[in-house]
């Protein structure tokens, strides 16, 4: 009987993973094939899906745009959402639990109803819709992961360590960069990682505050798809599952992925 | 000597944020109350006319396809992420539990426009399901999969899945596995143990997976604005539609605000409705 069970549990599991990879087997099938339209199975196979892809003019700017934006979004969250895990977990102040709260809504909030609200800001400011909207944007949409993923590693951080370092006289400061900060090192790296890869992800808020100039790949992507059916789309998903695979088994093998998600067994 | 150093440059760049945010919020809400100037980006002068036209029929019926949108991708993430949710938390080897992991959390990673792509070509009517399904004999004519509810259902639950995967793991793996134990010590067969003892403590997980799942389907829109095609709108496309095509910005703020009033509603009575279930939890 458990053994049944045991297998019918494997079989279920294994169908669920295989519904979650479909779409990604499904697209590399028809990447490499050479027709215009996509069938299956393909006929004939061949990269020009890919070296088309890699060409087209949007997806370039898109690239780079995309690049522009998340690097500054991503460290000035790093810096911001790390910062106020700091303060959150060691001090007292007024206005903490508000803070807290506006700094995490934007988890709850949809991203269509924030891309329109920096749309009017921008607008009724008179702030042409340039990089600094669009980072501006992103920004408060990737803090609530930087703000949980270090607030996490702050709370493994054994305070005793800060302690011996004040005890045997360096000034807080001193403490912070050569105790506090290494130790947090792990934590701010995925965290980091993170918020770069959901801001470099973001859709629907860029829809609304990107302009044809500064628009980033997704939105890049997405006028193509509306436009376009050959499978040049095909290719660059492809090329994304395959960097997004790569990023994260880094992140499983180097950084302990589960622990940072906190779905490890207690004991 | 200053008891919090660094307070004041610690939070404010932080506070910086949350401004912009409220700001940016605040905008939404100033422009729902303003009169729409046809033609025109700017606002005319304060009215509720915005809220009176949401009383409409063909509104109405978008928040109803978007909340039941909203609730058969919630349900059905719940049925398909829990045994992945148990497998990842109770597979031994470390290697397939990694792999487990990688493959869960890929959707999330990949963007919405990357995802709804990949389903359109799964889902079309010359796609991988169809071709496969008319190959083998099974139909004769191509399932119409695409512009449907349950095309866009399928795609949803995809998207939604790995972050409900993760909450429902977090709560199992808090369980401390020496109830089961007790239970099959007791002579409980083991879906007689998994019955009693630990779906009832994973409730809260559940009960966060689902309201989560609820929240981020309700923010989805390349999916329904692709997979729907136009005949499937949730209030996402609604908002999107009314902003970039008829320019009328204060009409898709007070959609907006409309659709925020109705999540937090919704959000906050599945925890009401949720408090029995919640008890059953460990505190």
């Amino acid at each position: 009987m458990p053994r049944l069970l045991r297998a019918l549990g494997g079989i279920t599991v294994l169908a669920i993973l295989g519904f979650v990879l479909l779409p990604a087997v499904v697209v590399t099938l028809a990447a490499f094939n050479s027709r215009a339209i996509i069938s299956f199975p393909p006929e004939a196979w061949s990269w020009r899906w890919f070296a088309k892809a890699i060409a087209y003019e949007d997806f370039r700017t898109g690239f780079r745009n995309g690049l522009i934006v998340t690097a500054w979004a991503s460290s000035i969250a790093l810096v911001a959402g790390a910062a106020f895990a700091l303060a959150l977990e060691r001090y007292e102040f007024r206005g903490k639990r508000v803070l807290e709260i506006v700094l995490l809504s934007p988890l709850v909030v949809p991203h269509f109803t924030v891309g329109l609200g920096f749309l009017i800001l921008a607008a009724q400011l008179g702030v042409a819709r340039g990089y600094a909207v669009i980072v501006a944007c992103h920004v408060v949409l990737v803090l609530p992961f930087v703000l949980r993923s270090v607030y996490v590693s702050l709370r493994n951080l054994d305070p005793r360590l800060e302690l011996a370092a004040a005890s045997l006289g360096a000034p807080p400061e001193r403490v912070l960069t050569t105790v506090t900060l290494p130790l947090l090192l792990p934590g701010l790296f995925s965290g980091w990682l993170f918020a770069a890869i959901l801001s470099f992800n973001e859709f629907t808020a860029s829809l609304f505050v990107t302009v044809q100039r500064t628009q980033t790949l997704p939105v890049a992507l997405y006028n193509y798809v509306r436009e376009f059916a050959d499978p040049s789309m095909a290719a660059v998903s492809v090329l994304y599952i395959a960097l997004t695979i790569i990023v994260l088994t880094f992140a499983t093998v180097f950084l302990g992925l589960g622990k940072v998600l906190n779905v490890e067994p207690s004991r | 000597m200053n008891q919090r150093p660094f307070l004041r440059s610690l939070v404010s760049p932080a506070a910086l944020c949350a401004v912009s945010f409220a700001a940016a919020l605040a905008a939404v809400m100033q422009y729902s109350l303003r009169a729409y100037v046809p033609g025109s980006l700017e606002a005319g002068g304060f009215t509720l006319a915005n809220f009176v036209a949401l009383v409409k029929p063909l509104y109405a019926w978008v928040f109803l396809e978007t909340v039941w949108i909203c609730w058969l991708t919630a349900f059905f993430t719940l049925i398909v992420g829990y045994p992945l949710a148990y497998a990842l938390v109770h597979v031994r080897h470390a290697a397939l539990k990694a792999a487990i992991l990688v493959i869960t959390v890929t959707p999330l990673f990949l963007g919405e426009v990357v995802r709804t792509y990949s389903w359109i070509v799964v889902l079309g009517n010359n796609g991988f399901v169809n071709t496969m399904l008319l190959k083998a004999g099974l139909i004769d004519a191509p399932v119409q999969l695409m512009f449907t509810r349950l095309g866009v259902v399928i795609a949803l639950v995809h998207v939604t899945l790995p972050i409900m995967v993760i909450m429902l793991a977090a709560a199992l793996s808090h369980i401390d596995r020496d109830f089961e134990r007790a239970a099959a010590s007791l002579g409980a067969g083991p879906i007689r143990a998994f019955l009693t003892v630990t779906l009832p403590l994973s409730a809260p997980g559940i009960i966060a997976g689902v309201t989560t799942a609820f929240a981020w389907t309700f923010s989805a829109f390349a999916t329904p604005q692709l997979i729907g095609g136009g005949r499937v709108n949730m209030i996402a496309n609604l908002v999107y539609q009314l902003g970039f095509a008829s320019f009328n910005f204060p009409f898709a703020a007070s959609l907006s605000i409309a659709g925020l009033v109705l999540t937090f509603a919704i959000l906050a009575l599945m925890r009401v409705a949720a408090r029995p279930l919640e008890r059953l939890g460990p505190h």
